[in-house]
């Protein structure tokens, strides 16, 4: 019994070995499989998704993803493994990265052997500069920002108190949200750099609320901060008192949502992905997705996962089959298409992703609570420009 | 004037963090047992309560005896199968298995339960806020004082009044002599671990609408804990409570008059504390 169950794992592995030929075009994918992170998992349901909707195969090559697990933003941990990816398994091209220090770091290996490289989210701005050989799927946190401060400010909004997480993405939509809103002619009530350890956000509520300002800006990303946050602000009744409050979209992600009550109801969040988005390209992604996924419901990270599968697959096509660096990435910058989000397309200097940010209000859609778009700010660029 | 809301919420803060640790006490300082992994016990009282509501439909004031029942449950299997065989190993064998147990745990979680953090909608008797003493609080915090100092007096009249209260008194202070006085030292660890386990799970159920519940829980906290029990001196429940209330408050008031220092101000006081008290504030030297 020990034996023949070992000899099928070793059977498998040789048969997997074999499977795996030499004309197929390798995906290394690099995001966190492992710990409390559940990115790893959006990106590989966003590109099954891909698949069942496009197929597998593209330009006579069959396309197989290699998954590496990087549970944190350890950028050594990211470098290895993209050194692996590109040196044992021969990966034709890099993908992946929740973070931004793993982005970059597989991205210096990226650059040092010529391997195109695809980010899935990683939402710093600017890194893209010293990676020569990479394109970005997703947004950059400055991106998505913006168009909230914009908003905030037509809505007659005229104090905002700013709260975000103290690290470089929250600091990213500090600045971005005080130059937007004050250039609008707001004014800043006040604001907090929360430590990434908070838990306990009664004492950041009960600052706000001597404030005496009319909303709040938030950016806490986390799942369990944005969650505290927001029930810790409902709680105490702040939205009662006549304040808004403001988040970046990432903090209503559906797994957060789906821990919220109805005194949420209302939340006005901005971002690029709603999976309420009317349109048939996102019908087709959703259900593709909720069939792959046993029923969950994509998040912004698995389009940015499905958009960059498409990426690749214009390329390949474009290069009959081949995936040379620099005319992938010549491809890639002057890439239109509609995904899911709505329609994309990129900045030909910085590569970077210009697409529609949306404002959504919280509210409950099919007895699910939903982030409902209602208002568009087209083409908007990295650094929060139309 | 905010500063009797602020304290409060540093007291709903320190409970949580008091009754999770209580039990990390009594295992360290009876048995120099560094648990690392006791945080885990919290972790399956939040999803034992998360669990029993959502998905059997208990109510929310019932599942938290469940919590507490199961976490013990889980601490008594624990400590018969595998922890009683370290108690005379090495500390640094205790933290490879404890780090280890600890690590399986996030993965039984995410296995279970997944990746996410867990939703939990409170009856809406504990949503909302009251006003006391002309401060506003959270009805759920002032629900969790209210349970916690409830547990802490039954605890301490355990500890002070009954014969096994004496007999762990005896045993803490010196194991060797406890045996030698007829003790069942071994059994009085078993009860120990299985009552701080079921107390951490009671805290983790309460803990899941104020510090969340996901996986990575019993990593996420452990620093707390430790600070908990390490501050206030292990083998009594005194100590802790002092240092949760110490962590809690001032955690709490640094962030609202010093937000910008982040918990600067809370690592600097456990460091000076630490200089003058070296075996806690309750601890005896050994």
């Amino acid at each position: 019994m020990q034996f023949s169950s070992r000899a099928v794992v070793l059977l498998t592995a040789v048969l997997t070995a074999f499977t795996a030929r030499a004309d197929d075009l390798k995906i290394g994918l690099i995001a966190p499989f492992s710990g409390s992170e559940t990115a790893g998992l959006e990106m590989d349901y966003g590109i099954k998704a891909f698949f069942k909707l496009h197929g597998d195969v593209v330009a006579g090559r069959k396309v197989v993803v290699i998954n590496r697990d990087a549970p944190t933003p350890a950028p050594d941990v990211a470098r290895r493994l993209a050194q692996e990816l590109v040196t044992r398994d021969k990966v034709d091209v890099l993908a992946g990265h929740l973070f931004t220090p793993t982005a970059i770091t597989a991205g210096q290996v990226s650059t040092q052997s010529k391997t195109p490289m695809l980010i899935m989210n990683a939402a710093t701005s600017g890194i893209l500069a010293k990676l020569p050989y990479t394109a970005r799927a997703s947004f950059t946190v400055a991106q998505t920002t913006a168009p909230l401060a914009w908003w905030a400010a037509k809505n007659g909004m005229k104090r905002i108190f700013s709260i975000v997480a103290d690290y470089a993405p929250g600091i990213d939509s500090e600045n971005t949200f005080q130059r937007e809103f004050v250039g609008a002619g707001g004014a800043m009530a006040g604001s907090i750099r929360v430590p990434l350890d908070t838990i306990d956000f009664s004492s950041y509520i009960r600052r706000i609320q001597d404030s005496e300002t009319g909303g709040v800006f938030a950016f806490l990303p986390a799942p369990d901060q944005a969650k505290n946050f927001i029930k810790t602000f409902r709680d105490a009744g702040l939205d009662k008192k006549g304040i808004k409050l403001l988040v970046e979209g990432g903090m209503l992600q559906p797994q957060i949502t789906a821990t919220l009550d109805d005194d949420a109801i209302g939340t006005i969040s901005s971002q690029h992905y709603s999976e309420d988005h009317q349109s048939p390209e996102n019908k087709a992604f959703v259900e593709a997705y909720k069939s792959v996924s046993g029923n969950r419901v994509p998040t912004y990270i698995s389009v940015g996962a499905f958009d960059a599968m498409n990426m690749l697959y214009k390329a390949v096509e474009a290069q009959a089959g081949k995936l040379d660096p620099v005319k992938s990435v010549e491809i890639w910058r002057n890439m239109t298409f509609e995904s899911p989000r709505g329609p994309v397309s990129f900045d030909p200097k910085t590569r970077d992703i210009v697409q529609n940010i949306y404002i959504r209000r919280l509210e409950r859609k099919n007895g699910v609570l939903t982030n409902v778009e209602f208002e568009t700010y087209r083409a908007v660029k990295d650094n929060g420009k139309q | 004037m905010q500063f009797v809301g602020v304290l409060l919420d540093g007291i709903a803060y320190a409970s949580l963090l008091f009754i999770i640790s209580a039990g990390l006490s009594i295992t360290m300082g009876l048995m120099q047992f560094a648990n690392l992994a006791h945080g885990a016990f919290a972790m399956v009282g939040g999803y034992a309560c998360v669990y029993c509501m959502n998905a059997l439909g208990v109510p929310y004031l019932a599942t938290l005896p469940l919590a507490f029942l199961i976490a013990g449950a889980f601490g008594l299997v624990l400590e018969l199968a595998l922890y009683r065989r370290l108690y005379e190993a090495s500390h640094l064998t205790q933290v490879l298995f404890t780090v280890g147990v600890l690590n399986v745990s996030t993965a039984s979680a995410v296995f279970l339960f997944g990746a996410g953090s867990q939703p939990i909608h409170l009856p809406s008797y504990l949503q909302g806020q009251i006003s006391f003493f002309g401060a506003t609080i959270s009805t759920f915090r002032l629900f969790t004082v209210v349970l916690v100092v409830a547990m802490a007096m039954l605890l301490a009249s355990i500890v002070r009044f009954t014969r096994f209260g004496a007999q762990l008194r005896c045993a803490v202070d010196n194991r060797r002599a406890a045996i030698g006085m007829g003790i069942n030292v071994d059994r009085l660890m078993t009860i120990a671990f299985t009552f701080g386990s079921a107390l951490a799970g009671l805290g983790g159920a309460l803990g899941v609408q104020l510090l969340g519940l996901d996986p990575s829980f019993a990593f996420k906290y452990l620093v707390y804990f430790l600070l908990v029990v390490v501050v206030g001196g292990s083998g009594s429940f005194v100590g802790p409570l002092l240092a949760a209330l110490i962590v809690g408050m001032l955690d709490t008031a640094s962030r609202y008059y010093a937000p910008e220092t982040g918990s600067f101000t809370l690592y600097l006081l456990m460091v000076a504390l630490l200089v003058m008290f070296p075996n806690g504030l309750y601890g005896r030297a050994r």
